[in-house]
């Protein structure tokens, strides 16, 4: 471990991280040492060396660091972290993951009102939303884990979705529950109608036809300002109510319960609607693996050419699968919809459709838990950043630690992409076994091949 | 008749722009087979790169307007051509091998890192640059009932054209006569194969990501140039107009690339010019989807086989 024991490692490792203070010097002179602003008269130029010769330097001592600890020595530290756990033990935990996960899930906001009182009502907003993400990567995970098809564009049935709930209830009047079957409907009306035509298209390209209509969809909604309301988006989106009773301050929920009214009812309340549609989403992807054409999605994504000469209906196996992904994105934009009661297409970025996938393939493509994990780590752990207040006393109050948001987002994405590209969870349950079950390796699954 | 010959010079302009991103997207999925989601990003970094050096460069003192062009066209191309080498080898040799949609999660996460990165340093409000080259000559002269209507082909038009064109045929150049080139083809059809021929895989597809760059920073100086605007949001759009161009094109083929960017660009002038600016993207999306159902390997890609 020792630089002794090791000869040249800390030459090694010297010449190593000048390179990488080199390459960061490079990369980062137009972006850190100069900076533009519109000033008067045109772009003003400022100077910062300052930090550029601060971000060379953590390049270097970090990449020194990593090298004489991690990368080059024989025994790195960080050997220590990954601990060997024996396999009974490992499928145990397994086993009981899932079940106590969900228990957490079912008593999370009454734990939050136990520990946290004060904050409660951030805390359970923060879990609405990871969950809306649970059940938007549960839905994807149908279409890429299961079918094997590249959904770029899934952010256009979360729009259809929300905007089929809100347009309905601003010229119809309708409610929430009635129009979430509806939103389901037609969400899957359009992944039927967008599935159609692209369907033999292969892997990539696939993928870029999904993202070209994501972007079409956006487009519309942006310009058609007469219907959608374009860039203004559509507010006043009704709440959901409770058999008839809604959260108002009288004669709601509370007085019929002979409860004090508390706003944090309907967050509650909230929350359990998008847990039960994700549980649901979740329910009925482990019972269609289990069916016939769950089958077919699964054959299908291993072998496109095995299915069709074993006389499979290739089209209409990922039609199905599309439309069913696009239902579920549908009721999850509807609640999306109630959730925020102000809807606009900035909320259906490509973006969206990024981070969904990104939560899918991290968490492991075709692993349920998987998608619980990646969403709680991507989305919680980026929202733990507005939380961070006392980063300003350490770099001075102009800093602003959401601003770093995407940026430590995106790295995520990669970082974790490299470490583990077959995503967190790397084991999978084939759903058909010959003598025993068991689990094995993701390697062994052909995955977003598209075929 | 004027109308249209000057939307004409206007859809080649951009679609120059256009193509020579697609040349850096053709490239890639060729050898690598992967969508480079970054590469528009890539184009974005060029052109604040070129943004920057312009200003340095008129701060110390420099007047002669071509020297300050020719030297911010090198140092952007140079500058950004580490960024493009960077990108692959941080976020995608890692993955060679691995299954193909790893890769894709990586590049989709590097254009948000470079997007994000850029709006932090640099700020997320507009740069505006105000227009260096003015003039041009006019073509024609035509009268209508509503007065008189020119065909203007400016300064500005016919350096990125002329530019384009250059680059375009030593591009070609490079990759059919040099051994850079040949291994390049090599690696293309056969990587294991290049390989066992002593072919060094790496560092050709390092190359490849290296070319790419620098031609997207051409593009993206030239964008900067000729709208004068510039955020760090332009990659997305123009990375997908781009990639659609290199479908459009045939994707693997680099002539097939230009003649994509050329007809994108034209089909979105012409389109804003006589229907609706707003349903532009719309267009361009559209003619993506259309191509890629009725004719997937394109204008001038070789159509691709099944093997089972």
């Amino acid at each position: 471990m020792s630089a002794a024991a090791k000869p040249g490692l800390m030459a090694d490792s010297v010449k190593d991280a000048a390179v990488a203070a080199l390459l960061v010097a490079v990369l980062g002179f137009f972006f850190f040492a100069l900076r533009t602003d519109i000033g008067t008269g045109g772009l003003d130029l400022t100077y910062r060396w300052g930090l550029w010769f601060i971000a060379i330097a953590i390049a270097f001592g970090g990449r020194l660091l990593l090298n004489l600890f991690v990368f080059k020595t024989s025994r790195p530290i960080t050997g220590g972290m990954s601990i060997s756990i024996p396999e009974g033990v490992m499928s145990g935990i397994g086993r009981v993951l899932g079940p106590v996960l969900l228990l957490i899930a079912l008593t999370l906001p009454f734990i939050v009102m136990a520990v946290y009182p004060d904050r409660d009502r951030q805390f359970i907003d923060l879990a609405i939303l990871i969950m809306t993400y649970v059940m938007l990567g549960w839905g994807l995970n149908i279409v890429v884990g299961l079918a094997g098809l590249l959904d770029l564009g899934y952010v256009a049935f979360y729009a259809v979705g929300a905007y089929s709930f809100a347009l309905l209830a601003q010229y119809f009047q309708i409610g929430f529950w009635t129009a979430l079957p509806l939103a389901g409907l037609l969400a899957a009306v359009w992944g039927i109608i967008l599935g159609y035509p692209v369907l033999r298209l292969r892997g990539d390209y696939l993928a870029i036809v999904t993202l070209a209509f994501g972007e079409i969809i956006r487009v519309v909604l942006l310009n058609w300002y007469e219907f959608t309301g374009g860039p203004d988006g559509i507010s006043g989106i009704p709440k959901p109510s409770f058999f008839g009773l809604d959260f108002s301050r009288t004669g709601g929920f509370a007085e019929f319960f002979g409860l004090d009214y508390d706003s944090i009812h309907r967050f509650i309340y909230l929350y359990y609607i998008i847990l039960i549609l994700a549980l649901i989403t979740n329910f009925v992807t482990l019972r269609l693996r289990k069916l016939p054409i769950g089958r077919a999605w699964e054959a299908l994504r291993e072998d496109e050419i095995a299915c069709r000469s074993l006389g499979i209906n290739t089209t209409n196996t990922k039609l199905t699968a599309f439309s069913i992904g696009a239902m579920f994105g549908g009721l999850a934009g509807s609640f999306f919809a109630t959730r925020q009661g102000f809807i606009s297409p900035e909320s259906f970025t490509f973006l969206e459709s990024a981070i969904i996938l990104a939560i899918v393939v991290l968490g492991g493509l075709g692993s349920q838990i998987g998608v619980v994990i990646a969403s709680v780590v991507m989305i919680g752990g980026i929202e733990i950043l507005r939380n961070l207040g006392f980063l300003k006393e350490i770099f001075g109050p102009d800093f602003e630690p959401t601003q770093y948001r995407m940026l430590i987002f995106g790295l995520a994405m990669v970082l974790i992409m490299v470490w583990k590209p077959r995503g967190i969870i790397s084991s999978r349950n084939p759903s058909a076994v010959y003598k025993e079950r068991k689990k094995i390796s993701s390697d062994m699954v052909a995955q977003g091949e598209g075929h | 008749m004027e109308y249209f010959l000057q939307q004409l010079i206007n859809g080649l302009t951009l679609g120059s722009i256009y193509g020579l991103i697609a040349i850096g997207y053709t490239m890639v999925y060729g050898i690598i087979g992967m969508i480079n989601f970054a590469h528009g990003d890539i184009f974005m970094v060029g052109s604040f790169i070129a943004l920057a050096t312009f200003l340095a460069l008129v701060a110390i003192g420099i007047s002669a307007l071509p020297l300050i062009l020719f030297i911010t066209l090198l140092v952007a191309m140079l500058f950004t051509s580490a960024w493009g080498w960077t990108v692959e080898r941080l976020a995608y040799r890692p993955l060679r091998g691995s299954f193909r949609l790893a890769p894709l999660i990586t590049a989709i996460g590097m254009s948000i890192v470079l997007q994000n990165f850029v709006q932090i340093t640099q700020g997320a409000r507009v740069k505006p640059l105000p227009p260096q080259i003015q003039g041009g000559v006019t073509l024609i002269e035509g009268v209508t009932e509503n007065g008189t209507i020119a065909v203007q082909l400016s300064y500005m038009q016919m350096i990125i054209i002329a530019t384009t064109l250059a680059l375009m045929i030593g591009f070609s150049l490079l990759i059919s006569k040099t051994s850079l080139g040949r291994s390049q083809r090599a690696c293309e059809q056969d990587q294991k194969m290049a390989a066992l021929l002593g072919v060094n895989v790496d560092r050709t597809i390092s190359l490849t990501f290296v070319m790419g760059a620098a031609l997207a920073a051409v593009a993206g100086f030239m964008f900067l140039l000729l709208y004068g605007v510039i955020d760090f949001y332009i990659g997305f759009l123009a990375g997908v107009k781009a990639f659609t161009a290199a479908v459009l094109g045939g994707i693997g083929s680099l002539p097939g690339a230009m003649l994509g960017g050329l007809l994108i660009g034209l089909i979105e002038v012409f389109w804003s010019g006589y229907f609706s600016v707003e349903y532009k993207d719309v267009a361009a999306f559209s003619i993506l989807v259309i191509v890629l159902i009725f004719m997937p390997s394109g204008l001038l890609g070789k159509p691709e086989v099944e093997k089972v």
